[in-house]
């Protein structure tokens, strides 16, 4: 069911929201960096359970980088045996196991289309809806990437540009002062300015509509 | 530039190699940066939710679960390589990343005094870097003169062998320190301005001067 909160800590609601719901019912309850634990003892059920919660959003994501299902399918597997080689030296007070899944499918997908020298910067044009999620986690995702859409358009032009070209299109620094043009100090703070804004945009937008999910 | 502003840059796996070498050197000993960088890897986590990229195939899920099952029997010899994982332009040195970051805890005390040498190193601001005449090899020398040489694509040394690094004195070798595999190696010896860095495969533990030719070699100057 789905709960409104008054006010949430504002962005730690995003990471903790869950992926889709095949889960074990026994390992259902439990948050994502109990399941780093459990897979630091090499528990397979509880690498099966932190897949089926953000596999999907790793895939989304190297695919977007990428734009090739054999480089997307590499970049999400060496992140996640990664994680199954190195699970026990995790440190939960130092990120969410999302951001840590999610830090390492990025950096293997940008590394991999630097060097396939592949760039594919411009949103995906007509993107299926995910088709394997129940329609509330549906909900959610469309609700939240409707939420970070439109806090990335209230970003002057050129800092939106900087961050979009970076994440989703894989350009170092350097690449991106070459391709626009500009001295590599100007790349750097716009992408500073940029990001920094996007925080407090997206801080701001989840006081006012904090949703959380409870099972 | 100030350190401090490449945080956006990281958490965007947006440094360019050397820089990211020194933002995650820097990272180790910067309260300042390191609470920053957890509010900048919410956004980008954000950023990864909100792409929209299409769903895996189930394959995928099966393919992961599997060759997890097989590497279970050898998760404890697979650690060592993972602490430096083949190097490439935005994963340069994940080891010091690790630490810097606490994601990845070093427990071992050899890795941890290796990690002291290395931050003493990478962590210097006005560190030098070079490039090897191939490209795949960085050499940085810290303003004391201690340096490190950060190996990208290279095989691992065969059984029985090292790979020994070498620095030349007025036209001679000397030994400057043995590695195995690719990632961040410490010299044992320090380089001046101009010197010769140079790295050849040799029999385990090293020779006292080299035998064989020098698979690359880096100037500093």
């Amino acid at each position: 069911m789905w709960v409104v909160l008054t006010y949430a800590n504002s962005m730690t609601a995003i990471g903790s929201l869950p992926e889709p719901m095949r889960r074990r019912r026994d390992l259902a309850h439990l948050s994502d960096e109990a399941l780093v634990a459990l897979i630091a003892r090499s528990d397979e059920s509880a690498l099966a359970e932190l897949y089926d919660r953000i596999g999907g959003t790793a895939y989304g994501l190297a695919y977007r980088v990428l734009r090739d299902e054999a480089l997307a399918e590499d970049a999400v597997q060496e992140a996640f045996l990664g994680l199954w080689r190195s699970a026990g030296s995790f440190v939960p007070e130092r990120a969410k196991a999302s951001t840590w899944i999610l830090t390492l499918v990025h950096r293997r997908a940008v590394d991999l289309v630097r060097r396939e020298q592949r760039r594919r910067a411009e949103p995906l044009e007509g993107a299926p809806e995910p088709t394997e999620v129940s329609a509330e986690e549906a909900a959610w995702l469309r609700l939240e990437r409707e939420r970070v859409q439109a806090a990335l358009q209230l970003l002057p032009d050129q800092q939106r540009e900087a961050i979009e070209l970076a994440y989703y299109g894989g350009y170092s620094q350097s690449e991106l002062a070459e391709r626009l043009g500009q001295p590599i100090g100007t790349i750097k703070s716009r992408m500073f300015s940029g990001l920094a804004r996007l925080r407090e945009l997206l801080d701001e937008g989840a006081e006012r509509t904090s949703w959380t999910y409870t099972s | 530039m100030d350190l401090h502003e490449l945080t956006a840059g990281y958490a965007l796996d947006a440094l360019d190699a050397d820089e990211c070498v020194r933002y995650e050197a820097h990272l180790a000993s910067c309260e300042r940066c390191r609470e920053e960088l957890q509010g900048f890897w919410q956004v980008s986590t954000a950023l990864a939710r909100a792409g929209g990229g299409p769903q895996p195939p189930a394959s995928l899920r099966d393919r992961i679960l599997e060759q997890a099952r097989n590497e279970r029997s050898n998760v404890v010899s697979l650690r060592r390589r993972i602490s430096f994982p083949v190097l490439s332009s935005v994963a340069a040195v994940a080891a010091i990343a690790a630490i810097a970051v606490g994601i990845w805890a070093v427990n071992l005390s050899r890795e941890l005094d290796d990690a002291k040498d290395e931050l003493a190193v990478l962590g210097d601001p006005n560190a030098q870097v070079f490039g090897s005449a191939n490209g795949e090899a960085k050499l940085v020398v810290a303003k004391t003169g201690k340096a490190a040489l950060v190996v990208g694509r290279l095989a691992p040394a065969p059984e029985g062998k090292d790979y020994e690094i070498w620095v030349f004195e007025k036209g001679v070798a000397r030994r400057a320190g043995l590695f195995e595999r690719p990632g961040v190696a410490i010299l044992t010896r320090r380089v001046e301005p101009g010197q010769m860095v140079a790295v050849t495969l040799e029999p385990d533990g090293g020779l006292d001067a080299p035998s064989g030719s020098p698979l690359f070699t880096a100037s500093s100057a």
